[in-house]
């Protein structure tokens, strides 16, 4: 009957009974329960201790929880070290990055899997290898301390050394993935018209990825922010000296709840105002 | 530039040695199973095409002489200057690319001022040489456009402006007019044409396309599997070709054979009789509209050459019909739809072929 007449087959007719007849057809097709169920809990056990944090917090006391300075200077300390962090990711990042992608040496697969190591290894343990390396008796730390007086642990500096151990990788994949994407004949184009190979690089590859490094800068960037582990291990908790925002947050958990509860309500705005900025670039991706 | 005139005072002198100027190179590319070598010389203002189907290695050779493929072996000389060991971006080469490869980032007019730029001109002066270039171009409108704004047409155009604003010694082209569709590509060719008629030094193409390589160029380099198989002027490769991929090109049933006078032997097989009188190895060829086709053995057909034939295939080809033959003669013959229809045309049926000795033509091979 119908089949036959319609010029076109409804696409809605063929599983009656499951879901609105005009869901359905805006959807295409009903979505399986075994998949449905699983996926709605998932998304609220995301949700829900996020919601949590909302509903729980000190709302009333909240302005006088978040003017003590220690909050901003915690707050300051972060958003310095895990900038510091992001740039000196950038410097390095890049170019590590340029060469996993655009040149063949031997072992590079090899090189690689060590550059992505950090991104598996407990970051706890990035901070004890950190500490062998550049601590006060460190294999190069000992150097860094005989000829140039220089001490990296439990300093600010060795704070952007550890959130940059961490998060570089991020960046450096990320980037790589973009690079790989990018189509290196632009780079021959450029060699032609009389370009080195740096300055295409710097006047064409550069621009041409500049949307992924940006990515891989937030990316890294708010891996930084987040850092805890590797940063307590190597750099202590100093406050004002050493003591970012995660460690405020767990110090004060220990004695003042609400003024964990605080702490942790700014670093979700600042992730949510980071995933703002980044919603054309992520959230609208199909 | 000094340069300049000091070429043109060379070419005007008739005793002046040709490898001084102009292109002179042999390239070989060793790649695994792959060898190219091929010898290639353009005296300046020459148009070179290198026609070849894919795999032939073209790109290869293109990409040899702009130093983006190191050579393995051969030599490579530019108005007397050894290349082989200098860096592309030192090479006086510009490189049209086959999809363009514009800087997506970068406007029209930096595009093209990018190469005075990275060969040390200031800001302003590489703009406005990119300005008068975009200029005799007929893009002086676009300048300010980013590429993916461009049609295909003016990408082409800016792609050409960039590559000559270098003021290069040599112009490659990688397969020119094959991102373009149908109709551009018939205004593109003729502008192309033009500017690479006003293009003082030396210009070689790489086409697939047999009437971008005889309209473009004047003379043309055939490749095949990395060796050149013959090389002339358009009019001559089209009349006298020497291999199959060739002959296919511009529309000839070719043949190899012995000749003994007007009779050519193919190997144990058929003879052609041809109207020439020559001895030895030989090419013949002849047309596929030449060909008449009889349901039945013509009784009292004055043709000499006539073979027992079988249709392979059928294909529409304008307003003709394409038949493929097989039988003791492989060949295609064109046919209007009317007759085909009146034959009863259709794979397997068996047919007679036949093809005037004043038709074919018989040459040294």
């Amino acid at each position: 009957m119908t089949e036959s007449a319609a010029p076109k087959p409804a696409p809605t007719g063929a599983d009656p009974g499951t879901g609105g007849p005009r869901r359905s057809r805006r959807r295409g097709r009903t979505v399986p329960l075994p998949l449905l169920v699983p996926a709605l809990l998932g998304l609220a056990f995301l949700l829900l201790p996020l919601l949590a944090l909302v509903i729980r917090a000190p709302w009333s006391g909240l302005s006088e929880q978040l003017s003590s300075p220690e909050v901003w200077q915690a707050l300051r300390l972060s958003l310095l070290c895990a900038t510091s962090a992001t740039v000196l990711s950038l410097l390095v990042g890049v170019p590590l990055a340029w060469l996993l992608a655009r040149t063949d040496f031997p072992g590079r697969g090899f090189v690689r899997a060590l550059v992505t190591l950090p991104l598996v290894l407990p970051p706890v343990v990035g901070g004890v290898a950190l500490l062998l390396a550049f601590g006060r008796d460190g294999v190069i730390g000992q150097w860094l301390d005989a000829w140039f007086g220089i001490t990296l642990p439990f300093t600010t500096t060795g704070v952007v050394l550890a959130e940059t151990f961490v998060a570089m990788p991020f960046l450096v994949i990320s980037v790589e993935g973009t690079l790989r994407a990018a189509d290196p004949r632009y780079e021959e184009a450029a060699t032609t018209l009389g370009a080195s190979r740096f300055t295409a690089f710097r006047r064409v590859t550069l621009p041409l990825i500049a949307p992924g490094i940006a990515a891989g800068a937030v990316l890294a960037w708010a891996r930084a922010l987040g850092e805890f582990g590797a940063t307590i291990t190597f750099a202590g908790n100093f406050p004002g000296r050493t003591q970012t925002m995660p460690l405020a947050v767990y110090l004060a958990l220990q004695n003042d709840p609400a003024a964990a509860i605080a702490l942790s309500l700014v670093l979700l705005a600042v992730s949510i105002a980071v995933l703002a900025g980044l919603r054309d670039r992520w959230m609208s991706a199909s | 530039m000094t340069d300049t005139g000091e070429r043109k005072a060379a070419m005007d002198a008739p005793e002046a040695p040709r490898s001084e100027v102009g292109l002179d190179a042999r390239l070989v590319v060793d790649r695994g199973t792959f060898r190219l070598d091929v010898a290639l010389t353009a005296a300046p203002g020459e148009v070179v095409a290198l026609l070849g189907p894919n795999g032939a290695g073209k790109t290869t050779a293109l990409r040899a002489l702009a130093g983006l493929v190191p050579l393995s072996g051969g030599h490579l000389r530019l108005d007397g200057a050894e290349l082989d060991r200098t860096p592309p971006e030192s090479r006086p080469v510009g490189v049209v690319f086959q999809d363009y490869l514009l800087f997506p980032h970068l406007t029209a007019l930096d595009n093209v001022a990018f190469g005075p730029r990275c060969r040390g001109a200031r800001k302003a002066e590489a703009r406005a040489r990119a300005a008068a270039w975009l200029d005799r171009m007929g893009l002086a409108g676009h300048a300010d456009a980013k590429p993916r704004r461009l049609s295909g047409g003016q990408a082409q155009r800016v792609a050409l402006a960039r590559a000559l604003a270098t003021g290069p010694r040599l112009l490659l082209l990688d397969e020119p007019l094959a991102a373009l569709d149908a109709r551009t590509r018939l205004e593109v060719r003729a502008q192309l044409r033009r500017h690479l008629a006003e293009f003082e030094a030396v210009a070689v193409l790489v086409t697939h396309d047999p009437l971008d390589a005889m309209v473009l160029a004047d003379r043309l380099v055939v490749i095949e599997d990395g060796a050149v198989v013959q090389e002339g002027g358009p009019a001559d490769i089209a009349r006298r070709p020497r291999t199959d991929y060739i002959a296919q090109l511009v529309g000839l049933n070719l043949y190899r054979g012995r000749a003994e006078g007007h009779t050519v032997r193919l190997g144990t097989g058929p003879a052609i009789t041809t109207t020439e009188d020559l001895a030895g190895p030989v090419f013949v060829a002849f047309p596929p509209s030449a060909v008449t086709l009889y349901g039945a053995r013509p009784a009292g057909s004055s043709a000499r050459n006539l073979w027992r034939c079988e249709v392979a295939g059928l294909e529409s080809h304008g307003d003709q019909i394409r038949v493929d033959l097989t039988g003791e003669l492989a060949l295609a013959a064109d046919l209007t739809t009317v007759a085909a229809a009146e034959l009863g045309l259709h794979p397997g049926a068996p047919v007679w072929a036949a093809v005037k000795a004043t038709q074919t033509h018989a040459y040294p091979a």
